[in-house]
Parts: structure tokens; C-alpha cells; sequence
């Protein structure tokens, strides 16, 4: 109950809502630091996807090394990118962060890309080529949009690691929401700490509530999961 | 940074013994969270299996616990119950359950209706048939969860070395903190975690394979 009322307090407390220590400010930053990692990670990660998963070429040696990439604890590549970063003369924070949470969306969004293109029925993809359509066409119009809703799930999975591990980005001196958790174990502050954990799960609980309607809804209807199996299916 | 090595590996030498603590504290914080976890969710599992209805419920809620993550998780429980073993053990079973629960069901699920005949008409009843039966067909895919549910805890365990329970994550932390940052310590606490990570899945695999050899036999 007296914990309760300290988060309460905490939240209540006006200084808390302003500057860049406020609330709006550090939901800001966090938001900010995670979408731009996204948004690298499907420019680095969806083309590379698209290419592997079309051609068949590389696949198994790229899922492997992904695989392997995903075994490494997020919390250590945030560590482990920063002795790199410093020593490129980037400075504590941002780069560090960014980078190792770029480093932690490719392996689930290029694995599934490909998994997701390798799937697509190949009888679709004959037709395709059968109405004349070129490689890249075939790729980009028939197995792209077929393998979206695995994709999509794949993203999902990304960023969601991301907006978690953003909150670890505290540790090397990032912004973000992160800053209330450690700082609250560094002053004792149990309001600050409760605070801090709420912001950081509704945030995370947000964006895969976010997704996962992109993945039921954002995919045309004609090719959801379970339309492209055909009348056996 | 740039004449010096990635890796003292004379400190490596010099510090061995602290390693291997630190290595033993992942590997007990890893082996209870993992345990417990198992119980957990072998008893969550039965239940919904015998109840349908509470499947929603159960796999709703545990699918919320793995969305928080580890660093908040383990920030609302710090004031509870401190800066202790609990609070990192509680975090980490958490963890565990979504995964293994959603294996366990599926594993079940997996057993052919005619083998769960076969069962009833040779005098099984649902716990004896449950047991000599559905478990041993269920086990690939059972393992397969436990597999994944291992590697995730080994990388979480990194964490918990934020609310001072040591492990090779400590080894990171302490590196990070030394001035000038020790970029040693960083690294071989954050590649003998991978290493750790690759040789549990494997070793699991090899349990597995050798506990169901039909499905090799099959395959």
C-alpha cells in the first residue's frame, strides 16, 4: 500500500512532467530511439531477407549466423557494441545504444522474411512467372506480399526486444525510461523505481498490442495465413 | 583502446578462479529458474489440459508476464522483495512459462487420436495413459520448448546481475564500471554467455534425441 502511494506521489509530482528528466520528455526518447532502430533494421534486414529467400542462395548459412546472433544476450551486445563505439569516437548514449539495438532486430526480421518467402506455394510462384512477370517482380510482387503476415510477426518479435532493451540502453548512459529504473536503484527511491517499471511494460505491452493488429490487419484479406492454401487447405 | 588488445588475456590467466564463480552462478541461477519454471508449467499445462476453458486465461496472462521486459519486471519486484535471489528467481521463472506451457500443450496435441484409442482400449485411464503414452510421443516438442526456454534464461541471467546476484552478466557490469571502462571483462563475460547459450541447446538436443529414439527411427 506504501508503495502505492510513493508511485502515486511520484507520478503527481509536476517536476516530474517537465525537462529532460520529465515523463513526456523520456517517453519521447525512448519511443524515438526504438523506432529509429526499427526502422534501420528493416532497411538493413528486409532487402537482404528478400534477396536470400527468393534466390534460395546463402539461406542456411544466414539463418545460422542469425541464429547464433540470437543466442547473445541483448544485454551484452549492448555492452559488448560499446568499447567499438568509443573507440570510433562516438561517445557514451545514443550510439551505442542504437547500434546494438540495430545489431538485435536483424536476426528475427531476416529470418522470417526468408522462412516467410521460402514459403509461399510454389505453384504461385510459377503462375507468376508463367504471366511473364520478371524476377524482381516475382519477388517483390507475388513472394512479398505473400510472406507479409510472417514478416510482420517477425517484426513484431523485433520490436518489441527493442523497446526492452532500450530500457537497458540506462546501463551505458542512454536517455529513455530505462533512467528512472537505475536511477531509482542508485537513490533508493521504491516511487521512482515502480514508475519507472510501468512506463517500461505498458510501452512494451503497447507495441506488441500494436503489431500484433498490423499482422490481423494490415495484410490483405486475400492473402492472410490460411487463404493461400488453397480449397484442400 | 586502439593499442591495446580486445582481450588481456593475461588477466584472463590471472583471473580464471573468478570466472569460473561467476560461470557457476549463471549456470545455478539458469539451472532453479528452469526447474521451477518446468514445475510450473507441467501443472499449468495438466490443468488446462483437463480444463479447456482456462487455456485462454492462462496463456493470456503468461503471454503479458514475457512481454515486460526483464528490467522492469525485476524493477516492480526489487522493492518487495529487495535486491535478492527471490526477485531475480520470480523474473526469470516468468520468463519460462509461456514458452514451455505453449510446448507442452502442443506436444499433447500432437499425439494422434488413434494412438489415444489404442491407449484406452489397452486399460489406460487419463492419468496412467497421460504418462506411459501422450508424455513420451509429446517429448520432442517438449524439449524444443525447453531449449528455447534455456537459451532465453541464460541471456536474461545477464540482467540480473543489475540487482546484484551476481553471474557472468557481474562480470560485464564490473567491467563497465571500472574506470576507462575494461573492455576484458565485457567481453568474456558476454561471449562465455553465448558460449553457454549454444552448449545447453545442444546438450539438450542430444538428451532428447537419445530419450526418443522412434523419432529418429521415423525420420
Amino acid at each position: 500500500m506504501e508503495l502505492l502511494a510513493e508511485t502515486a506521489a511520484w507520478f503527481g509530482d509536476p517536476a516530474h512532467w517537465s525537462g529532460t528528466d520529465g515523463i513526456p520528455s523520456r517517453i519521447t526518447q525512448h519511443v524515438q530511439l526504438s523506432g529509429l532502430a526499427l526502422l534501420a533494421g528493416l532497411v538493413l534486414a528486409l532487402p537482404m531477407g528478400v534477396l536470400i529467400g527468393h534466390t534460395g542462395r546463402g539461406g542456411p548459412l544466414a539463418i545460422g549466423i542469425a541464429n547464433i546472433g540470437r543466442a547473445i544476450p541483448s544485454f551484452a551486445i549492448l555492452v559488448m557494441v560499446l568499447p567499438l563505439v568509443l573507440g570510433l569516437g562516438l561517445g557514451l548514449g545514443f550510439w551505442p545504444t542504437i547500434v546494438a539495438l540495430v545489431v538485435l532486430t536483424i536476426p528475427p526480421i531476416l529470418v522470417n522474411t526468408y522462412t516467410g518467402l521460402r514459403g509461399v506455394d510454389p505453384e504461385i510462384i510459377e503462375a507468376a512467372r508463367g504471366m511473364g512477370m520478371r524476377e524482381h517482380q516475382v519477388a517483390l510482387k507475388v513472394e512479398l506480399p505473400n510472406a507479409l503476415p510472417i514478416i510482420i510477426a517477425g517484426t513484431r518479435v523485433a520490436a518489441v526486444q527493442v523497446v526492452a532493451t532500450a530500457s537497458l540502453g540506462a546501463v551505458v548512459a542512454s536517455g529513455g525510461l530505462g533512467r528512472y529504473i537505475l536511477d531509482g536503484f542508485a537513490r533508493q527511491e521504491d516511487g521512482r523505481i515502480i514508475a519507472g517499471a510501468l512506463l517500461v511494460a505498458v510501452l512494451a505491452i503497447a507495441t506488441d498490442q500494436l503489431f500484433g493488429l498490423l499482422e490481423r490487419r494490415g495484410v490483405s484479406p486475400g492473402i492472410r495465413v490460411g487463404a493461400i492454401r488453397g480449397p484442400n487447405g | 583502446m586502439t593499442d591495446q588488445p580486445l582481450i588481456s588475456w593475461e588477466w584472463v590467466a590471472e583471473n580464471l578462479d573468478l570466472i569460473a564463480e561467476r560461470l557457476v552462478e549463471h549456470l545455478a541461477l539458469t539451472g532453479i529458474a528452469l526447474a521451477v519454471g518446468t514445475a510450473i508449467s507441467f501443472g499449468l499445462a495438466f490443468v488446462i489440459y483437463r480444463r479447456r476453458w482456462l487455456s485462454q486465461p492462462i496463456i493470456q496472462l503468461t503471454g503479458i508476464l514475457y512481454t515486460i521486459p526483464s528490467l522492469a519486471l525485476f524493477a516492480f519486484l526489487v522493492p518487495i522483495t529487495g535486491l535478492s535471489l527471490l526477485s531475480a528467481e520470480i523474473g526469470l521463472v516468468s520468463y519460462t512459462l509461456i514458452i514451455l506451457i505453449r510446448n507442452i500443450l502442443a506436444g499433447l496435441d500432437g499425439v494422434p487420436p488413434d494412438v489415444r484409442e489404442a491407449a484406452d482400449g489397452m486399460g489406460y485411464g487419463p492419468w496412467g495413459r497421460l504418462w506411459a503414452v501422450e508424455l513420451p510421443l509429446a517429448l520432442p516438442v517438449i524439449v524444443a520448448g525447453l531449449r528455447v526456454a534455456t537459451v532465453t534464461t541464460i541471456g536474461l541471467v545477464t540482467v540480473t546481475a543489475l540487482i546484484g546476484q551476481g553471474g557472468l552478466g557481474q562480470l560485464i557490469v564490473t567491467g563497465l564500471l571500472r574506470p576507462g571502462i575494461f573492455e576484458t571483462m565485457i567481453y568474456v563475460g558476454g561471449i562465455l554467455s553465448l558460449v553457454l547459450a549454444v552448449v545447453a541447446d545442444s546438450t539438450l538436443l542430444v538428451i532428447q534425441r537419445a530419450l526418443t529414439p522412434w523419432a529418429r527411427a521415423r525420420a
